[in-house]
């Protein structure tokens, strides 16, 4: 359960910038993703970002995620340190 | 074989994804100093992922937070089921700081099913007090595999400036080195800070070296071959050693008791160190 607005990361090189919102129940996900690599890679980084966000329990959320060229290792790290931090977690 | 450590800021994506291919035989992977304080938690959960995803190559060191902070069961908990080689804990004054983590660890790797013990450590010490009890830490735990010199704490916390001569930290080098080797294990010589200064650096390496050190850290990528080229073997170290040990073979099978190589006399410490540069020469070849 989303408690606050957090976010993880930064817009440095092969780091990627989340930010979590808390959303209405039932809203479900809402992703807005900017990459330079959105063509080639956009998919496959909104399902990376998708699949740790229902791992760490999050349904219903804003999501955005300003991409730098993260690898997948980079981007569930700081998918999962956002989400701890808007569940309060940490 | 550890000739040098390379640091890594743990929260920075980018000199974590090219860590493996700085040519460093170790990589220190840091959640301590260069980790803002407000970043714990993210540097945490990033080395983690590096480590099971970027599938390093190279020893893993792991720095963590020290005892007393808020920050050091959670490095455990975060980075120990991911097998790292090796905990650095820091600012480590006693024995009884190593056995803290060694407890902690211990709870961790049975919760996990690893094999107890598995999880080495190299404590880093950088106090008066630590090394005043350098010797009771190197001998604390079984987990204890080598000790590391920090100069820069140290210095601060002898309240006197850190030189390049390095004259500050002389008592605390050979106070380590005797300790770590009468526990038999490794010691790691504290970084050259001045990233433009080559010749400084490869004079401070070969004084560690000359001092007993194993080799040395280091928090510059471009300080690497330097540092590589002092803890190696020169060829005609590696000749001589051979040739101790050819005529050790051709006494023995003559029935020699003693033997002589270029006039001197071959004793046991001088075989020793020959297997010693052999062995040191085949773990660079093999590159390990």
């Amino acid at each position: 359960m989303i408690i606050n607005k957090a976010y993880a990361g930064t817009l440095e090189s092969s780091d990627i910038f989340v930010e979590i919102e808390p959303a209405d129940e039932g809203a479900g996900i809402e992703l807005k993703l900017t990459s330079a690599v959105y063509k080639q890679f956009g998919p496959q980084i909104e399902e990376v970002i998708l699949e740790t966000l229902k791992a760490n329990g999050i349904e219903d959320a804003k999501v955005t995620a300003n991409d730098r060229g993260a690898v997948d290792c980079t981007i569930r790290a700081r998918v999962e340190v956002a989400a701890l931090r808007a569940k309060g977690e940490v | 074989m550890r000739r040098t450590m390379l640091f890594f800021p743990g929260n920075s994506p980018n000199m974590l994804l090219n860590a493996g291919y700085l040519g460093s035989d170790s990589l220190i992977l840091d959640l301590e100093d260069a980790v803002a304080i407000t970043e714990k938690d993210s540097a945490r959960i990033l080395v983690r992922n590096a480590i099971t995803g970027l599938e390093y190559e190279k020893e893993i060191i792991v720095r963590i937070n020290p005892v007393g902070t808020p920050f050091w069961e959670k490095d455990l908990e975060t980075i120990i089921p991911v097998k790292p080689h090796m905990i650095m804990p820091t600012k480590v004054g006693t024995a009884e700081d190593v056995r803290i983590v060694s407890a902690k660890i211990a709870e961790i790797e049975e919760a996990c099913g690893m094999e107890a013990g598995s999880t080495k450590l190299i404590p880093l010490i950088e106090t008066a007090l630590g090394i005043e009890n350098a010797y009771q830490i190197a001998t604390a735990d079984s987990r204890v595999c080598a000790l590391f010199l920090g100069g820069e704490d140290l210095t601060a916390d002898l309240r006197c400036k850190r030189t390049k001569e390095g004259k500050e930290i002389f008592y605390a080098r050979t106070r380590i080195v005797m300790a770590a080797r009468a526990a038999g294990i490794d010691v790691y010589d504290t970084p050259w800070t001045d990233v433009e200064d080559f010749d400084g650096l490869v004079k401070d390496a070969e004084f560690a070296k000359s001092l007993g050190f194993t080799g040395k850290s280091s928090i510059s990528p471009r300080h690497i071959p330097y540092i590589n080229k002092v803890f190696s073997p020169t060829e005609e170290e590696i000749q001589y050693a051979q040739d101790v040990i050819d005529c050790i073979e051709r006494a023995k099978a003559e029935g020699k008791g003693v033997v002589s190589l270029r006039g001197k006399m071959i004793d046991a410490p001088i075989v020793a160190r020959a297997v010693q540069t052999l062995e040191a020469a085949r773990q660079i070849k093999g590159g390990k």
